[in-house]
């Protein structure tokens, strides 16, 4: 049925069938930013000529719903950055095939998961960062804050966005960078009065740097690299590494138990940690679980590496949908929007 | 020897015994049969993944009781609440101004009418992302008319707006081709009797489309109220039902909180069925087959307010149309206004534009191609035959669609088509599953239309038909089909614009090589390339915008060599 769709597909729109006849299809899902995916699949199948990869990317949210909800009968072989706080979770499900893969003992321990062999290994931290938009706050008589204390200031009432943790991979690792650095009474009380200064939680965690870009709303709690991008794309941006520290997750590698194509999957997750993929992370991410490979980049401001915590993953994952649920009781929904 | 004779004596007898029998059994092969088709068409296509999909609910915490806790909890009533509110707002904008839009194009004389027209379904041509960002460039922030909304847009106001152009052309398809149809006899006995312009609309028009109004106001609270797009990118904080099933199950992996709330928004169409059940009892006169078309009198006082009407409205869903294609122009909204064709280079966002595009053009095809005439030949069935139990399952099968969210119907294709049990395993992937998908997800209001078309035609047509012994098949390819073209081109349109912009159920479907437009505009939007996003969002508004007109020619072309008859 599939074949003669796709049989379809190349007669009707004249879409020639690229790979070669023999080669091996991988699907891989990720949930890694668009414009990166090109390269690292150019970079990999000209090392592999007989390996193919197929993308299939989504929000963290929907790759893990849809990895989950294809328990029973997996679809994809490999996951290829997806955050490893979610990538634990599917461990947890027992839907990973361990694997150490060549030169794993290259990797920051931090990156990795602790079991032998590991049933996931990192490749590039997102690091949670703040955006703040210069122009808007210069107008609007705005301080530029610098720590996350900072933000329950009331002057920013109305003016922060953040990504709701419930959708958004990084909205997740904020609020666990929170209860790690902070201890659980505290961060709840710190999000209480942040809450009352957010004008909008959005559901990706790119947005609010977006949103703070084209000062929609000043000030984005956001993605580490999206500020970045943005920057260089001329957004009048601050780039603020609160000082207490910045909650991070990290873009991992998994085999996914049952693959009829674990051999090829095996060779991905090899090159996904090679010198030659680190130097394809390099431009993307600030920081590399093979930190020889850490390039500072230009608009980052100099305090990033210390101010990453150290993050334990398992914990993230498995105490995910508890720290969600209360998360959801106190600040999503009853509130109208405050303006 | 006597029946050798028999036939020998009376062959042209024989003959029409014969005929009559094949005739019968033709149609009764034609009715029950695409009927027990479409029934297991349906139940494939909907009924079991929607039960695989409400099978889940009975994973939520706590069972039964867990179920009753989150049905009474107050964040639930709130979240009820918020979605009537909604949803009875945007009804109560969209029908009446939809009612005047298309009053004002089949009733009256105004200029433009086929430009108004064409403005008017545009909303349609686009994801619904496109009119949300459109009104955040307006109304946010950093709008052009921020101060037209003092209060931020984002919220009930920015929802209703979003809502009120995405259902608008939904609710005019159903007014034009009721109000398209109308006996002029009863005009011009209503203008003899000496009744004005408002009592011949009272006693003669409103009759005549009070239906369709029904129709279209179920139709807009359904959709309304299922939909997620649109509040999740300006909702803000304000909360919707259909949001919250959407978040469950992308956020927090909470399938059966999904499939709970999914299973609660069956009930506005549920309800729907139960009223146009009734109201098929109250049913009126309709339009008989060999009425004449009425054509309403040139009145300038009349098409003066009808055609500011229009133009006020057709110029409101324009501006929002041409603000986001100027968005996806801009080089970097609000700070660097100047031009840049930057966002509609997909190889620097990914890659995936072009390839997205050209699946979606395919699948819109063959959505279009093979769902036309399988809705349309089901609403004539369900109109104009009957049999028994299987029609009453076959209409309660058909409404079901416009309930189901596509997100839970895409997690039901997700539960039950990629189990491994299932032999049908193989079509998940595939583009085949993805055109059942969005035939079934637009099959209600397909129908609606249809039938709508179909219910101003008289039942006599078919008595003619069985009293000529002419199979039914015959009389419908030649009489029925040719009488209702316009509504048949409609359908048509409406299942390949719709497919090429429909996200929600097939963002659970497509594979690596089956990415669609309108799947990759959320997710370009998702990784902040709102620029690209608007970009590909224009494509596919261009694209379905010259399908649209090629169709509206043919259509014309058509109308004059085949509706010759109704002048």
């Amino acid at each position: 049925m599939i074949k003669t769709w796709n049989t379809l597909t190349a007669a009707v729109l004249g879409l020639g069938i690229t790979s070669s006849a023999f080669a091996t299809e991988l699907t891989v899902y990720t949930a890694m930013e668009n414009e990166q995916l090109a390269g690292y699949k150019k970079a990999f199948e000209t090392q592999n000529p007989d390996i193919e990869i197929k993308w299939v990317r989504d929000s963290t949210g929907i790759i893990t719903a849809k990895l989950l909800a294809e328990k029973d009968n997996p679809r994809a072989d490999v996951i290829w950055g997806l955050y490893a706080s979610s990538v634990a979770l599917l461990g947890k499900e027992g839907m990973l095939e361990a694997y150490a893969p060549k030169g794993v003992e290259k990797l920051d321990a931090k990156f990795r998961d602790p079991q032998n062999p590991p049933l996931w290994v990192g490749n590039g931290v997102e690091a949670t960062a703040v955006c703040v938009n210069t122009v808007e706050a210069k107008k609007q008589n705005l301080p530029i804050p610098t720590s996350w204390e900072d933000l329950t200031n009331p002057v920013y009432q109305g003016k922060i966005v953040m990504p709701n943790p419930a959708s958004s991979g990084t909205g997740y690792s904020a609020v666990n960078a929170w209860l790690q650095i902070m201890g659980e009474n505290k961060a709840w009380t710190f999000m209480d009065k942040l809450h009352t200064n957010i004008g909008q939680y959005t559901h990706s965690g790119s947005k609010p740097c977006t949103q703070a870009a084209m000062g929609e709303y000043p000030i984005g709690i956001s993605l580490d690299f999206r500020a970045i991008t943005l920057k260089r794309q001329g957004a009048p941006l601050d780039i603020v590494l609160p000082k207490e520290g910045l909650g991070l997750d990290i873009n991992s590698v998994a085999l996914i138990k049952g693959s009829k194509k674990l051999e090829a999957a095996k060779k991905l997750e090899d090159f996904a940690i090679s010198e030659k993929a680190f130097l394809l992370y390099q431009p993307n991410a600030a920081a590399l679980a093979r930190p020889e490979f850490n390039v500072k980049l230009a608009e980052m401001p100099d305090a990033y590496y210390d101010r990453l915590i150290s993050v334990d993953f398992n914990k993230a994952g498995s105490q995910r949908a508890k720290v969600l649920e209360k998360w959801r009781e106190r600040y999503d929904g009853k509130s109208e929007p405050k303006n | 020897m006597t029946s050798v004779q028999h036939i020998q004596a009376e062959p042209a007898q024989r003959k029409a015994l014969l005929k009559t029998a094949s005739a019968q059994q033709l149609d009764f092969l034609f009715t029950r049969g695409v009927k027990a088709l479409m029934v297991s068409f349906v139940v494939i296509g909907l009924a079991l993944p929607l039960i695989a999909m409400l099978g889940k609910v009975f994973d939520v915490e706590g069972g039964l009781n867990g179920v009753w806790q989150m049905l009474t909890s107050s964040r639930f009533m709130w979240l009820v609440g918020n979605s009537v509110k909604v949803s009875l707002s945007t009804v109560a904008l969209v029908v009446p101004t939809a009612y005047v839009f298309a009053y004002a194009l089949q009733r009256s004389w105004i200029p433009g009418k086929s430009l108004l027209r064409g403005i008017a379904l545009l909303p349609l041509m686009a994801p619904s992302m496109l009119s949300a960002i459109a009104l955040i460039y307006l109304f946010g922030n950093q709008g052009l008319l921020k101060a037209w909304f003092p209060d931020g847009i984002y919220g009930f106001s920015g929802i209703v707006l979003g809502q009120v152009f995405y259902n608008f052309p939904m609710a005019l398809m159903i007014l034009i081709s009721a109000l398209g149809m109308a006996d002029a006899r009863l005009y011009d006995a209503s203008v003899s009797m000496g009744a004005n312009h408002w009592k011949t609309f009272l006693n003669v028009t409103w009759p005549g489309t009070r239906y369709a109004v029904f129709a279209s106001s179920c139709l807009v609270f359904t959709q309304t109220i299922t939909n997620f797009g649109i509040p999740v990118v300006i909702g803000g904080d304000y909360q919707v039902l259909a949001m919250e099933a959407y978040k469950s199950v992308v956020g927090q992996q909470k399938f059966s909180e999904g499939a709970l709330i999914g299973s609660i928004l069956l009930v506005p169409a549920l309800i729907s069925f139960a009223v146009d059940l009734w109201m098929r009892k109250l049913r009126g006169s309709q339009v008989s087959s060999q009425a004449p078309t009425y054509v309403a009198p040139s009145n300038r006082l009349r098409d003066s307010i009808l055609l500011l009407a229009a133009a006020a409205v057709a110029i409101a869903l324009l501006s929002l149309v041409v603000m986001a294609v100027a968005a996806s122009l801009i080089n970097f909204w609000p700070y660097d206004l100047s031009f840049s064709l930057r966002h509609y280079d997909f190889e620097s966002s990914g890659g995936v534009g072009w390839l997205a595009y050209r699946n979606s053009l395919l699948l819109a095809s063959l959505t279009a191609v093979v769902g036309t005439p399988v809705i349309f030949t089901c609403a004539y069935l369900m109109e104009k035959t009957s049999s028994g139990w299987l029609d009453g399952l076959l209409r309660l099968l058909c409404m079901l669609p416009m309930a189901v969210p596509g997100l839970v119907m895409g997690l039901g294709y997700v539960f039950f088509f990629n189990s491994p049990s299932n032999p049908l395993n193989g079509m998940y992937g595939g583009i085949g599953l993805m055109v059942v998908c969005c035939i079934m997800r637009f099959l209600t209001p397909a129908q609606m239309t249809a039938t709508t078309a179909l219910r101003q035609l008289n039942e006599e047509i078919e008595a003619a038909s069985l009293s000529l012994k002419v199979p039914l098949l015959t009389t419908y390819r030649r009489v029925t089909l040719p009488i209702c073209l316009p509504a048949l081109l409609e359908v048509f349109r409406y299942l390949f614009v719709s497919s090429m912009t429909s996200v929600s159920a097939l963002i659970f479907l497509y594979s690596p090589d089956t990415i669609l437009a309108a799947v990759a505009v959320l997710n370009l939007d998702d990784s902040g390339n709102i620029g690209a996003s608007a970009a590909l969002s224009s494509l596919i508004l261009l694209t379905s915008a010259a399908i649209s007109l090629m169709l509206y020619g043919l259509s014309r072309g058509l109308l004059r060599h085949t509706q010759l008859w109704r002048a």
